[in-house]
């Protein structure tokens, strides 16, 4: 559905080029959504404006829906945008038009007549769970609901695409779960392709099929969102899968006993699927003979499973240690001994 | 007993010539409140238009604009009236009465609210005219759905200010003979030596500059959801 061809945006300012985007390729299918991540200034914004060509590319290939985008301009570009609609993290709605306005602009400019028009609004008003608010303007919604407008109004002209840029960096978590929700919904009720862009991991983990990790302009890693979780290559996409499986507070707590040697070794444990479920400690206590001592753990669920974190203390005689390691080994569970400069 | 305070209060005022008066200035100000505002908005939007970073951006054209919109924003009123003499005379015909004060009044005042539009453009948020491109948006839509609608109060409140000069302005065009209540005051009230001619004179152009501040913050209210 989209193919990026050694795609590269390089800005000109006063102390030199800046080269926000540097030489990417990627594919992502129909109907997939699919994630890129990285910190700001990493070229994300950059990466999916060119996507509909708010940013000029300066080198390379962008294809969406079978628009050339790069060549397109006047009257064809205008064509091909209304098939890739956009939602924003400010919302960017008119404060001048009531929610029904607002979702009614973009059939506007499509040239929908009136009648037309209307039906659609009420369906996307329906659609996105805003019933009974279509007079309101958007300075008496709160964040969610403005974003559901947003969403509204970027479905109304029946796009193939969705881009999404930080759609839910303004919101709450709450609001940013609801608004996902609702993303997945689209995605599976309409057979939209979605690309977002996030710094937040949780949103990757929650709703993508697959993932871009970008840094510096380039993407440096990209796969599936559990294979990614699972064998994150890059130091760049550790730090971004620890926001999701890692409470912020596990490497404070931990700190203290990694000092005291004598206690024995802190092993970090990573389950996959269905292993996340199983009583795997209960067998390790008993077959090896250590005792375990639980500091902290978590599951995540991504689209195509869970994925679990556990932090534990081994406890137990030298011989029985190594027994347990390689018993989880077997197990399929990765174990990570923790060291203290770690 | 009202007649008796009037005529020791007010004995020199001529309430069919003040009645008059008034409704001359009303008369200009209003056409060229009408006309001031048309070709400011025009103007207004080529000087956002053409700026840096905007739709039409061209610096040729915005230094052009810009350097017109400052000459005529600095010639003082009373001089630009009669450097446009020859034009007027050209346009009206005359240089005399209320509609030979018009194109005086708007090239006078034009300039000055353009600036004004200008500002109000430039407050348009970029990201809500972005959203209107990736929608697919052409120009005009952005100009007529998006820029203009969304900077209306701005422009509203503008026009207010605008307005208000306008009618002083048309104060002093009543000297050079185009009637209203800046006329009636200099040749009724000061060379004939009638002060209470000058003071009715000045309380019905405070009453219009009211009238007007008021209309237009009741627009700008009604049209601000932010």
């Amino acid at each position: 559905m989209i193919t990026l061809n050694r795609l590269s945006k390089v800005f000109q300012a006063k102390s030199g080029n800046i080269t926000a985007v540097d030489d990417v390729n990627l594919s992502i299918n129909k109907g997939e959504i699919f994630g890129i991540i990285g910190y700001s200034g990493a070229g994300k914004s950059t990466l999916i404006r060119m996507l509909n060509m708010l940013e000029r590319p300066s080198q390379g290939q962008v294809t969406v829906a079978d628009w050339n985008m790069s060549k397109l301009s006047g009257r064809s570009l205008r064509e091909a945008r209304q098939e890739i609609s956009m939602i924003f993290q400010h919302f960017n709605l008119l404060w001048s038009r009531t929610v029904k306005e607002n979702i009614a602009f973009p059939l506007e400019i499509a040239g929908v007549p009136k009648k037309k028009r209307m039906e659609r609004v009420q369906e996307l008003i329906e659609l996105v769970g805003l019933h009974g608010r279509g007079e309101a303007y958007p300075s008496q919604l709160s964040g969610g609901q403005k974003q559901r407008v947003g969403i509204a109004r970027a479905l109304a002209n029946n796009p193939k695409v969705l881009l999404c840029d930080e759609a839910t960096s303004a919101l709450d978590p709450k609001t940013t779960d609801s608004i996902l929700d609702l993303l997945t919904d689209i995605n599976k009720k309409l057979g939209l392709t979605i690309v977002l862009i996030t710094h937040e991991m949780h949103v990757i983990r929650k709703i993508c099929h697959r993932v871009a990790v970008m840094d510096d302009g380039k993407v440096v890693e990209q796969g599936k969102v559990l294979d990614v979780f699972r064998h994150p290559k890059q130091d760049m996409t550790k730090e971004f899968v620890k926001q999701v499986t890692e409470p912020e507070e596990t490497m404070e707590a931990i700190e203290g006993l990694l000092e005291d040697r004598d206690m024995g070794p802190v092993v970090k444990l990573m389950f996959l699927g269905e292993d996340a479920e199983q009583p795997v400690m209960t067998e390790l206590i008993q077959t090896c003979g250590v005792s375990v001592n639980i500091l902290q753990g978590k599951v995540s669920k991504t689209r195509d499973g869970s994925y679990g974190t556990l932090f534990v203390q081994l406890q137990g005689e030298k011989k029985n240690l190594d027994k347990a390691l390689l018993f989880l080994e077997d197990h399929r569970i990765e174990a990570e001994v923790l060291n203290h400069d770690k | 007993m009202i007649n008796n305070l009037q005529e020791e209060l007010l004995p020199n005022v001529n309430w069919e010539n003040m009645w008059e008066a008034t409704l001359e200035t009303a008369y200009m100000s209003a056409l060229a409140v009408a006309a001031t505002f048309i070709i400011g908005i025009f103007l207004g939007l080529i000087l956002y238009l053409t700026d840096k970073g905007n739709l039409w951006q061209n610096k040729t054209i915005h230094a052009i604009a810009a350097a017109l919109v400052n000459i005529f924003r600095s010639i003082p009123f009373i001089i630009l009236i009669i450097l446009l003499v020859p034009f007027t005379t050209f346009i009206v015909g005359t240089m005399l009465g209320p509609s030979a004060a018009l194109p005086a009044l708007v090239i006078g005042a034009a300039p000055f609210y353009a600036r004004m539009v200008e500002i109000g453009l430039r407050e348009v948020d970029k990201g809500v005219i972005e959203a209107a491109q990736s929608m697919g948006a052409n120009q005009w839509h952005i100009i007529f759905k998006v820029l203009l609608p969304e900077s209306m109060p701005a422009l509203i409140s503008g026009i207010t200010v605008t307005s208000i000069a306008l009618v002083s302005y048309t104060a002093m065009a009543g000297v050079i003979g185009a009637g209203g209540l800046g006329d009636l005051a200099f040749r009724e009230g000061y060379q004939r030596s009638n002060p209470d001619v000058t003071f009715m004179a000045t309380v019905a152009i405070l009453i219009i500059v009211f009238i007007l501040q008021w209309i237009g913050d009741w627009i700008t209210y009604k049209l601000d959801k932010r």
